[in-house]
């Protein structure tokens, strides 16, 4: 409830090294993640969330957990835990938190593609 | 904190004269009313004089009233009933596509016995035109429902005139007037039907009150089999203090009902002009005019209903939204789907709606708290957040969100609610 009320990690980050789009606003969800990458490190988090409660909360929660993990740590954190951390979802509300885990994922899968290309 | 309830669509607080009359007929007058004593007569005596005011708000007559447990069970009752009662005469059923839920799905299960059913699209401002009734009447339609106001967007139906067409097709008409009954005047013979449902909880008396209202002539089948309550229609130990709840609750918006309405259009329309002016890309939904007294509906483009809500109950307030997280079925609603609203548009659906115990302070304490929750939401999103890049841009992103839609995108399997799992 309070990752709802009070989001941590909202807004944009200027010239990201990485962006992940998840969801679909016809499905009523879609959250946007940007990420700062620092010596393999999610330097910075952040995220833009069209959803109900439960999506903006993953969405915050997802971010704190994300933030000062390496490339690999990050790619670990899975729907499971995000729901966990967050003392359960509602049965109904599960999704949302696997988008949440797939747009840090993609935004991951943006920064590696921009890095090997450039390397 | 402010507490204001805007949520009376779902349910109405009971009036205290309503809990007064209820009260010794949970306590003192339990006898049976089916029973031939001194126990019995007393209850019977209270139900005959509840049938009485149940029927007088709506102008029929007593005994053409069956009470049941709900509006949900009145609509149940009518749509298979009625065609289960006619179908020497054909198998064909006409519905509009906003109907509620327990007209929708009856019609569905009848659909399974062998009945067909052809659904009435709406227009944008849910309405059904009655000509479009008349172009799905064929000569084996034996029963046509449309509900007399949605209380999701607030349109009221041209039951009357619909109600000419179906007559000429010699159909049975029936109409849900569950969001109408004891709000606006509803009577009859006016309107024209066959069969009426309303629930108590929609007037300022308890849950688990329903009634059924069948013209006298027009044939029936009970939902459950029994005894003889209810003629036999509705079987079953009568609940007679629900009851009694009802008739009085009916007997005082009866009198009241003037009133009543001016004063919730008098709160309607301040919240109404309030939130246009305030805030930026809402619109009303529904009709503009053809509305009922005390639904205020809007579209918030660019965030979504549930967390409106949410933030809303936090500042003290409670409405109510179709969008999908709101319901358990994670889908868009149908009424505003219907109407042709794009998904990502319901989503952002919100409905006030007045009611007697409302005042203009309420209204205000909403116009002063819902603009900083759509601003705080808003800049949470990455819908808004293309919008104003587009605008800046001077580009027309805006566009795609607009796109016309025909609510069938809702379906997409992309969306997934987990539900099975």
């Amino acid at each position: 409830m309070d990752h709802f009320t009070n989001p941590r990690n909202v807004g944009e980050i200027s010239n990201p090294d990485g962006v992940g789009e998840e969801g679909n606003p016809v499905c009523g969800d879609m959250m946007t993640f940007y990420i700062k990458v620092k010596d393999n490190r999610l330097e910075d988090v952040k995220f833009k969330t069209f959803g109900c409660g439960a999506a903006i909360a993953v969405s915050s929660m997802v971010s704190e957990m994300a933030k000062g993990k390496t490339i690999d740590e990050a790619r670990k954190i899975t729907p499971e835990l995000v729901a966990k951390e967050l003392e359960g979802l509602p049965k109904n509300k599960f999704h949302c938190s696997n988008l949440g885990a797939q747009a840090l994922n993609k935004a991951i899968d943006d920064y590696m593609a921009k890095h090997f290309k450039s390397v | 904190m402010r507490r204001v309830y805007l949520d009376n669509t779902a349910s109405t607080p009971v009036l205290p004269e309503v809990l007064e009359a209820m009260l010794p007929y949970l306590n003192e007058v339990y006898g049976n009313p089916q029973s031939i004593h001194d126990w019995g007569d007393p209850a019977r005596e209270a139900l005959d004089d509840a049938r009485s005011k149940v029927a007088d708000l709506i102008g029929g007559k007593s005994e053409e009233i069956v009470f049941t447990s709900s509006g949900t069970e009145s609509n149940n009752m009518a749509i298979k009933g009625l065609a289960q009662a006619q179908q020497s005469k054909g198998k064909h059923i006409v519905i509009s596509s906003i109907e509620h839920f327990s007209v929708m799905h009856s019609a569905r299960t009848l659909e399974r016995q062998g009945f067909e059913v052809t659904m009435v699209p709406v227009d944008k401002h849910a309405l059904v035109d009655p000509s479009e009734v008349a172009r799905a009447l064929r000569k084996d339609t034996i029963l046509v429902s449309i509900m007399h106001a949605n209380a999701e967007v607030g349109t009221i139906q041209p039951i009357a005139e619909i109600a000419k067409v179906v007559k000429e097709a010699g159909a049975v008409f029936h109409t849900d007037a569950v969001a109408t009954a004891g709000t606006v005047p509803v009577d009859v013979k006016a309107l024209g039907v066959d069969a009426l449902s309303l629930a108590a909880n929609e007037f300022y008396g308890p849950k688990g009150a329903g009634a059924l209202w069948v013209k006298r002539g027009v044939r029936i089948l009970p939902l459950l089999d029994g005894g003889v309550q209810e003629n036999g229609r509705r079987p079953g130990t009568e609940n007679v203090p629900a009851y009694v709840g009802m008739g009085m609750a009916a007997h005082i918006a009866e009198s009241e009902l003037a009133p009543r309405m001016k004063g919730l259009i008098t709160l309607r329309d301040r919240l109404t002009n309030g939130l246009l002016s305030k805030i930026d890309h809402v619109t009303l939904s529904g009709h503009p005019t053809r509305r009922l007294p005390g639904a205020a509906s809007f579209l918030v483009e660019f965030i979504e209903g549930e967390s409106m809500l949410m933030l809303m109950n936090q500042k003290g307030i409670a409405a109510s939204s179709g969008s999908a997280c709101t319901s358990r079925a994670l889908k868009a609603s149908h009424v505003l789907t219907a109407m042709g609203i794009p998904p990502e548009q319901a989503h952002g659906s919100l409905l006030f709606s007045f009611g007697i115990q409302n005042n203009e302070e309420d209204v205000d304490h909403v116009v002063e708290s819902l603009p900083p929750i759509v601003e705080t939401l808003r800049k949470m999103s990455p819908l808004y957040d293309k919008f104003m890049k587009g605008q800046k841009r001077g580009g027309n992103e805006h566009a795609d969100l607009q796109r016309e839609g025909d609510g069938s995108l809702h379906e997409s399997p992309e969306c997934r609610g987990d539900l099975e799992s």
